[in-house]
């Protein structure tokens, strides 16, 4: 498993330099780090984090959104009609709740079309393990330059202590 | 006063402001009036115009940014009127043309006849939040509202347009209008 500190000095060496987003129990570690840190925006919706990333990037920010997957429904409509069609890109870390169908009911449907959503919004994305983060932050870093989309990182229980 | 009026006495107070514009209407008759390269017509994703402001200002202390907001786009994201008090960005300024209806759909009612807008935003900790609901207010408010330091709150009270207008649509394509925005931000860097 990973540390929040880990993961976020992660962030930081490949160039993401703004960050908010809705907390979730799987990277309760990050935050804490976010906000022993300074500067994190604990934002009141998912989607309004979507906005809020959407005019941080505008500003020259290169900006994290943090978010469970409950969260994702929440901004399809921000993606949709805002960071794609704008070409406003950000990282989504999107913590898998209900992953393989081992969690509470509220989780269950939601962990089960997670990947469907990001595919149905052709919004790349790749599943984090705890050997990979270094190279799947690299790799969101590099397509969000080529793409000018957003891009996902779905994290699964288990990656993050 | 109707929404071209009050734009038309704001409009001409604006120095270098950067506007972020909410959809529908106030996006696009602020675009028929006077386009510029520092406004942000948000032509989807209703509600955030605030959000996309906030993430500029928060990183552009230097440059004042302004919303364009409408009532029905306010209710919809109040959690940011929150946050906006929490935060106090002294460079926010939030402008809220509320005609009580949702006026790009019909004129469909919204619930802010009921719901005093600026009450919200000084509760929340807006430094300033005040209505005008005339024209000669709004004028002199005007001169006054961008000069002071923020977060401040402005709810202009207009009258929906019942009549059947044709007002033309953003004509630029979002990733031009992001890209000016863009442009727009950086260009007073010294």
């Amino acid at each position: 498993m990973v540390t929040g500190a880990d993961f976020l000095r992660s962030l930081l060496d490949t160039g993401f330099d703004f960050f908010t987003g809705v907390p979730c129990s799987l990277v309760k570690s990050l935050i804490a780090t976010l906000e022993e840190r300074g500067g994190y925006i604990p934002e009141t919706r998912e989607d309004a984090a979507v906005g809020l990333a959407a005019g941080a990037y505008m500003a020259g920010k290169q900006p994290v959104v943090i978010l469970q997957n409950s969260g994702l429904g929440v901004c399809l409509n921000a993606l949709a009609s805002l960071s794609l069609i704008y070409h406003l890109p950000c990282l989504l870390l999107i913590t898998w709740r209900g992953y393989q169908g081992k969690d509470a009911p509220e989780h269950l449907i939601m962990g089960e079309i997670s990947p469907t959503l990001l595919d149905t919004l052709r919004i790349p994305y790749s599943v984090l393990s705890p050997e990979t983060v270094q190279d799947a932050i690299r790799w969101a870093s590099d397509t969000l330059t080529q793409t000018h989309k957003p891009v996902a990182l779905l994290l699964p229980p288990g990656v993050m202590q | 006063m109707k929404l071209a009026e009050a734009l038309s006495a704001i409009i001409p107070v604006l120095r270098d402001e950067l506007v972020v514009h909410a959809n529908g209407f106030i996006s696009r008759e602020s675009f028929n009036l006077n386009d510029r390269p520092g406004n942000f017509y948000m032509i989807g994703s209703m509600g955030l115009a605030s959000s996309i402001a906030l993430g500029v200002a928060l990183n552009r202390p230097d440059r004042k940014v302004v919303v364009f907001d409408g009532d029905g786009n306010v209710l919809m994201n109040l959690g940011s009127v929150a946050l906006i008090g929490a935060l106090q960005p002294a460079n926010f300024f939030h402008v809220v043309f509320d005609n009580e209806v949702y006026g790009s759909t019909g004129n469909q009612r919204t619930i802010s006849g009921q719901v005093a807008l600026e009450e919200i935003a000084r509760s929340s900790g807006y430094r300033r939040a005040q209505r005008v609901d005339s024209a000669a207010a709004l004028r002199s408010a005007a001169q006054e509202f961008f000069v002071q330091p923020g977060p401040s709150f402005l709810l202009i009270k207009i009258e929906p347009d019942f009549a059947e207008r044709k007002i033309g649509r953003i004509t630029h394509e979002p990733p031009q209008i992001a890209a000016r925005f863009v442009a727009a931000i950086t260009r007073t860097e010294q």
